[in-house]
């Protein structure tokens, strides 16, 4: 697993209070990891301080699984 | 409508003595002082470096972690208290009437740790507005009554009261008016502070608030006493189950007290000094007898507001004599602040609970902390000073006064059928 992806892992275990083994790439915020609105902006903020990185949030928007929070990070992360 | 007998059947208790009612009132009936130096922040440049914390205490232990970092503690607190209360209630939720129960929760201050926490973390930064999507709803003082709700589906009336330091009991009274015409038939009530933290402290300081006897933290809460310097701030949450006396028949449920009569009143005087005269505490008190239908010698016991400030402990007992006279020779006077200090917007609920108690085991919680008389008051009156007394209570009154001029007092009488 890349350095991005064991930080978001961490940061999603935090925040949702859900078991690392749910934390998979294809697990969605709110219908795997009992995310609620409020929750998920809390999480893109979270990643907005930990990677140092300000997600615009027409892209937020889009980013509503493990994996593609992994991903938008990996692209946009210096 | 005829007004309805309200009835207490359920207690909670998280406080500076103890994470449930019986360490609570065991910590009272003993008279031990909750006081210690302040684990949770650096207080060592403040005029005040000690409080009444809740020892060992971790949210999680109580509800998921999930829960407990969307609340400030002082919902934490709430949560925690009121579902104490719930399960010593034995509330069935599915053989009683949900739109009928309701919420009205006291709080003085509401979510101020977590919000000076973001503040800080804002203006050390560089501008860029990062505030937590769960900023707001940590805050409100308004939530600690919401998440009750939600916790339990609780559909009934359902707010918060705030009147500083008088703020549970105002709840308490709301509660029991609800209750006594008709409008719920059972409330969770109550009231929680959790604000020990830099800003609060440094702010009551600097209003010269607060007791400074930083070299003997668990003598300087004593009411009453010659040398009282100010009051030692303290933290937690009471919660009541009150209802109608056919409600609580009805499910068989346990009864400890009746809630009989309440009071609230302003000084209309000054912004933090009470009135000199104890004007708005004696007209308190004088409309809570009336509201219970009581004469001032059927009180056995007042639990005072006795903050252990020097001005404030004086009015208040110039009001009891006035509103007392001769009963006042024969009753029991206390002030349970000597031991848990002062939990402000929730004083009312854990005094309540010690009220409560009194009754229930005919043992008045003392005074501590007492070294020296104070000439301006009347020797003649008992304090309880030091050491629990045992006598029988057949009504118990609670006074809480908050900044403001807000006045607020509570009457629970022995429950006769």
């Amino acid at each position: 697993m890349s350095d991005i992806a064991s930080r978001v892992k961490k940061i999603i275990i935090d925040k949702l209070g859900v078991d690392e083994a749910e934390v998979n790439p294809e697990a969605s915020f709110t219908n795997d990891l009992g995310a609620d609105s409020l929750d998920t902006v809390e999480l893109i903020m979270e990643f907005e301080k930990e990677f140092n990185i300000s997600i615009p949030d027409e892209q937020a928007e889009t980013i509503t699984t493990v994996g593609q929070a992994v991903a938008y990070l990996e692209e946009h992360v210096k | 409508m005829q007004p309805r007998r309200v009835v207490v059947t359920g207690l909670g208790a998280l406080t500076p003595l103890g994470n449930s009612v019986d360490e609570y009132w065991h910590g009272l009936a003993n008279g031990v002082s909750g006081a210690d130096y302040i684990k949770q922040f650096d207080a060592s440049k403040f005029k005040t470096r000690f409080a009444c914390e809740l020892k060992n205490f971790d949210a999680t232990n109580y509800m998921d972690k999930k829960d407990a970092r969307k609340m400030d503690p002082f919902t934490q607190t709430a949560v925690i208290a009121s579902d104490q209360a719930v399960a010593d209630a034995k509330i069935d939720r599915n053989s009683i009437d949900v739109d009928r129960v309701g919420v009205i929760w006291g709080t003085g201050v509401g979510g101020m740790i977590n919000f000076c926490n973001e503040l800080k973390e804002f203006y050390q930064g560089d501008g860029t507005p990062r505030f937590s999507p769960f900023l707001i709803p940590r805050l409100i003082l308004d939530i600690a009554a919401g998440y009750i709700s939600i916790r339990n589906g609780f559909r009934g009336p359902n707010f918060s009261v705030v009147s500083a330091c008088a703020s549970a009991t105002n709840a308490i009274i709301d509660a029991m008016y609800h209750i006594r015409w008709g409008k719920a038939d059972m409330i969770v009530t109550g009231g929680s502070e959790n604000i020990i933290n830099a800003a609060c402290v440094g702010g009551f300081n600097a209003m010269k608030a607060l007791s400074e006897r930083n070299d003997d933290p668990k003598t300087a809460s004593r009411p009453f006493d010659a040398d009282r310097d100010g009051f030692v701030m303290g933290e937690g949450a009471g919660a009541l189950i009150v209802e109608s006396l056919e409600h609580a028949q009805a499910r068989g449920a346990h009864i400890y007290a009746e809630l009989v009569g309440g009071g609230a009143t302003a000084d209309a005087h000054h912004l933090t000094a009470p009135h000199p005269e104890g004007l708005g505490a004696k007209n308190v008190m004088t409309q809570a007898l009336k509201d219970a239908g009581m004469e001032a010698h059927e009180i056995d016991y007042i639990n005072v507001h006795g903050t252990s400030t020097p001005l404030g402990d004086v009015a208040e007992v110039k009001a009891i004599q006035q509103v007392f006279g001769e009963a006042a020779y024969k009753m029991n006077i206390s002030s349970t602040k000597s031991m848990t200090g002062h939990l402000l917007g929730a004083a009312g609920a854990v005094e309540a609970i010690a009220a409560i108690k009194s009754i229930i085991h005919g043992l008045v919680p003392p005074t501590i902390n007492h070294f020296t008389d104070d000439p301006q008051l009347d020797p003649k009156l008992n304090f309880t000073f030091n050491k629990a007394q045992q006598r029988e209570v057949r009504a118990a009154l609670s006074n809480t006064f908050g900044f403001g001029g807000h006045n607020a007092s509570v009457i629970f009488k022995k429950f006769v059928p």
